[in-house]
């Protein structure tokens, strides 16, 4: 269908418009009617095996799914008719004979498929006075996920999850009848780099992230939307943040981090590296402005200001521009390489920068999200002539320079220089006269810098990150800055203003 | 009397080798039939409303219609459906165990009727005695040149109730697991591998050497004629009946469509023990049944559809009236919650409840509330499900309970 024609059909009564051949629970759900399913996604098609989407279309002999029901001119459907409801309710208490009732303790308590519908088009009272039936409870199936095969609903969507996108094809459906449950393919274990994803299409608590378990209610997490800063994929995310209950999630404010729908970045998939690489915004973190050697003290911004801005001047007025050496990475915002930009090119007029990834950002690269480099943002970069007109320098010919007496200075942002030059590195920067190192983590080079500055996560600020592909995205403000920390666009900013203020007052001299 | 078309040379020894079949006019309609257009088997076949024996009662003429054109879909299949296994059914394997010849002629009339070079059977695991007669029949009547272009392949079932049903069993054919596919697209046009394929029972096909032989019109007379009036659609020629249960002499019996329930009993000895009749499953365990008020149901698919129930594929099972509806009903149940495939939930959680209400019944443990229930967990079922099993088991217990109500209200406090 090159071109698709417009339908009219009533739904509910009202009369709706859909493009022909759409389905017709996508159609209602375009028309603000959400009909319950499980077993449909958009992403993984629509085997129609848990028969809860039925509704009432006139003419039928008997209640359509509508996740297999075409839209058609004229069409008369309902989906909240008595007859429809009773369909998705019998549908629903099929579900819950066996299902086991261990919500108190089952980790998608408050965003669980079977709660939600019961709320909405159950309600009713349980007639079921069987036992329920017992199967495999606390299985692992990954590094990093959990698999509860009583509570598994055999919606079929993490099976068609492994076969269909990662085609690992781990989980498989074993037995028969009631007695049919998900489990690991033999000689197989949930590890493929896109685990997480099964966690989340499951609509109950079957599938659970073993991170996540036992940690924190749902309902007391903040969801914030957010950009993962682990490939310069750039899939959009969302933060979930506990901070209403500090004590919980073992005084974590970084719950877990979901996928969110974007069509044009990653469909509704995040690879296990971005979703489980969140330890470093809770875990060594630098809080404090530190000034390191010539009197180890915590500084003010005002005094760090001072003192780098003062610093820097007099010797690149003493020994010239050239010997100052920025490096950078493709972590830096939009915001933040703008600020960049005006402090080391503007302002310092420093000529020789390292931020391409390699070696230390690159890493595995596959057909479906994950991109090599291993920051988001080196495109945001180039926009601002980084990798363009200015060429990044080798680390050899740095290492060589340094040896040879030709630098004086460097500036390092959210680099490690140990992960380059190995055991190199101390004996290399005890060469320089200055080292400034900038982060939101402790590094082994931050321990070796002359100043330590704190730079926020990307949770706790606020900009913008341009894909490989061009696409610019906003991430928001999950939380406050941890300590003193600035984020990286103010440090630079503040340093700008510094050298500024330092020039007028040379000039009014 | 009873009309045969199917057994009528069971009585000889050796049918199931080539040479006494051919000599009792074995592989006439075959020879007859590639001479003729496929165009022109489809039309004589539609003109003898031969209906699907497998169960589903589906036009035969009418499925192969719907067949994509063969130069539009070159490849193309033909399956024999050999997977009986519906409890009370065993005409099947009879057929196979004692003609043989009769199933591959019609098979490879079948596949000239829709251009098709594959011809398939797919038989029961656990038919282990049809399988070898089959096997060293194709390889006769591939020695003698029969199967022509067409090649002719055995495969083995292992073992699931579910692949009896097409949709099913081409899944299982493909390796997968057997979960039933949801039509549209039905098989002739998307089957096995994808390909228009034609799935038939292999009774229906065993019937077509004989509808090319002696003309689509008798075959259509031979049953009931289709009634335009009242818009049922009639069924051709004979249907073989495997007769079980209470009575003396269980079988397998040939009848025109339209004979009376009562002439099946009949021909089987009646009742065993001089006992009388409480209940008849007239198409296998998964038809709903009839009371002894109605053993003149004439058998066809028409007629047993107006009376709430189904031809099924013919197998009668009389119970006499020592037999309690409610461990009959509990037994069925049972046996499809055992075979449920687990796709679907109200099938797969809604046959084990049935069965567990059930079972607590018949422990003397019922409540008062059991009896509303399997009502409304039946009606919740049938109709809401991907396949025919699914409506099955809504149906079975409902069947029971409302011809039979005093064998389940006897079961639950007053």
């Amino acid at each position: 269908m090159s071109e698709s024609k417009t339908v009219k059909f009533k739904l509910n009564g009202r009369e709706v418009e859909a493009p022909e051949g759409r389905l017709l629970i996508d159609a209602a759900k375009d028309a603000g009617v959400e009909i319950p399913h499980y077993c449909y996604h958009p992403a993984l098609g629509n085997p129609g095996n848990c028969r809860l989407c039925v509704v009432e279309v006139q003419g039928a002999p008997k209640p359509l799914v509508s996740c297999r029901t075409f839209v058609k001119e004229g069409m008369v459907v309902a989906s909240d008719s008595p007859a429809a409801m009773r369909a998705q309710q019998s549908s629903l208490e099929l579900h819950l004979v066996n299902h086991p009732l261990d919500c108190p303790v089952c980790d998608q308590s408050g965003e669980c498929g079977l709660q939600d519908y019961y709320m909405e088009i159950g309600r009713y009272e349980s007639q079921v006075r069987e036992d329920k039936l017992h199967k495999g409870k606390r299985i692992e199936a990954g590094p990093h996920v959990m698999l509860d095969q009583e509570r598994c609903i055999l919606c079929t969507r993490c099976t068609r999850f492994v076969d269909e996108v990662t085609k690992t094809h781990e989980l498989g459906i074993f037995g028969r009848g009631h007695g049919q449950y998900i489990d690991l393919v033999p000689g197989k274990t949930l590890d493929n780099p896109y685990s997480g994803n099964v966690v989340d299409i499951c609509p109950v608590g079957a599938l659970t992230e073993k991170d996540f378990r036992y940690k924190v209610r749902v309902w007391y997490l903040d969801e914030t939307d957010s950009v993962c800063p682990g490939c310069s994929r750039g899939c959009s995310t969302s933060v979930h943040t506990n901070t209403e209950r500090p004590w919980h999630n073992d005084g974590r404010r970084v719950a877990r981090i979901k996928p969110r729908h974007n069509p044009e970045v990653n469909g509704w998939w995040i690879c296990d590296d971005g979703r489980f690489g969140y330890d470093s915004l809770d875990h060594d973190r630098l809080g404090r402005v530190m000034r390191l050697k010539d009197q180890r003290r915590e500084l003010s911004w005002t005094e760090a200001f001072e003192e780098i801005a003062s610093a820097l001047a007099s010797r690149s007025a003493g020994k010239g521009a050239g010997g100052l050496v920025v490096i950078a990475s493709g972590m830096l915002s939009n915001e933040d390489w703008a600020a960049f930009k005006v402090l080391f090119v503007d302002t310092l007029g420093v000529k020789h920068f390292v931020f391409g990834p390699e070696p230390d950002q690159l890493g595995e690269e596959d057909e479906l999200l994950r991109k090599r480099e291993k920051v988001p943002n080196l495109k945001g970069g180039q926009a601002q002539g980084f990798g363009t007109e200015i060429p990044s320098a080798s680390w050899d010919s740095l290492a060589k320079d340094i040896e040879a007496g030709k630098v004086w200075g460097l500036y390092v942002v959210e680099r490690d220089l140990t992960k380059v030059w190995g055991q190199r590195t101390a004996d290399l920067l005890s060469k320089l006269g200055l080292v400034i190192f900038q982060g939101p983590n402790k590094t082994a080079t931050g321990d070796l810098a002359h100043y330590r500055l704190p730079a926020t996560a990307y949770v706790e600020e606020e900009g913008h990150f341009t894909n490989f592909g061009g696409t610019v995205q906003a991430y928001k403000k999950a939380l406050e800055p941890l300590g003193s920390a600035k984020p990286d666009w103010a440090i630079f900013h503040g340093l700008a203003e510094h050298l500024a203020g330092d020039r007028r007052e040379e000039a009014v001299a | 009397m009873s009309t045969k078309i199917l057994t009528q040379h069971f009585n000889e020894p050796k049918l199931h080798e080539l040479a006494t079949y051919r000599k009792l006019g074995g592989y006439k309609g075959l020879e007859k039939a590639l001479k003729m257009k496929p165009a022109e088997i489809a039309a004589e076949v539609a003109k003898s409303n031969l209906r699907g024996l497998g169960g589903a009662g589906f036009p035969v003429g009418g499925k192969w219609s719907t067949m994509p054109p063969a130069d539009k879909a070159p490849e193309r299949y033909v399956v024999a459906n050999y997977d009986e296994s519906e409890p009370g059914c065993f005409k099947d394997r009879v057929l196979g165990e004692r003609a043989p010849h009769q199933i591959i002629e019609g098979l490879l009339i079948a596949a000239h009727a829709v251009s098709a070079e594959w011809a398939f059977i797919f038989i029961r695991g656990e038919y282990g005695i049809p399988f070898k007669i089959l096997e060293k029949a194709i390889a006769e009547a591939d020695e003698a040149g029969l199967t022509g272009k067409v090649r002719v392949r055995l495969m083995r079932g292992a073992g699931a109730y579910i692949c009896g049903l097409d949709t099913a069993l081409l899944e299982t054919m493909e390796g997968k697991k057997a979960w039933p596919r949801q039509p549209p697209p039905f098989p002739t046009v998307v089957g096995l591998m994808g390909q228009p394929t034609v799935v038939n029972n292999v009774e229906t096909l065993a019937m077509l050497p004989h509808i090319i032989v002696n003309g689509g019109d008798w075959f259509a007379k031979l049953g009931v004629l289709p009634n335009p009036e009242k818009k049922l659609p009639g069924s051709g020629g004979t249907a073989v009946y495997s007769v079980s249960g209470d009575v003396e002499k269980p079988g397998v019996y040939e009848f025109a469509m339209g004979a009376p329930l009562r002439a099946i009993i009949d021909a089987a000895g009646g009742v065993r023990g001089g006992r009388k009749v409480k209940a008849v499953i007239p198409g296998g365990a998964s038809t709903p049944p009839l009371s002894a008020s109605e053993l003149d149901t004439p058998m066809d698919f028409d007629s047993l559809r107006s009376v709430g129930s189904f031809l099924g594929a013919g197998g009668v099972i009389v119970l006499d009236e020592t037999r309690d509806m409610s461990e009959v009903a509990h037994n069925i149940e049972r046996f499809l919650a055992h075979e449920s495939c687990g796709q679907c939930t109200p099938c797969r959680e809604g046959s084990e409840w049935t069965t567990r209400i059930l079972g607590r019944m018949l422990e003397g443990k019922g409540t008062s509330g059991d009896l509303p229930n399997l009502q409304r967990i039946g009606e919740n079922i049938t109709g809401k499900v991907i396949c025919a099993l699914g409506d099955t088991v809504g149906m079975v217990t409902r069947g029971f309970m409302k011809k039979f109500p005093d064998d389940f209200k006897s079961k639950v406090p007053a």
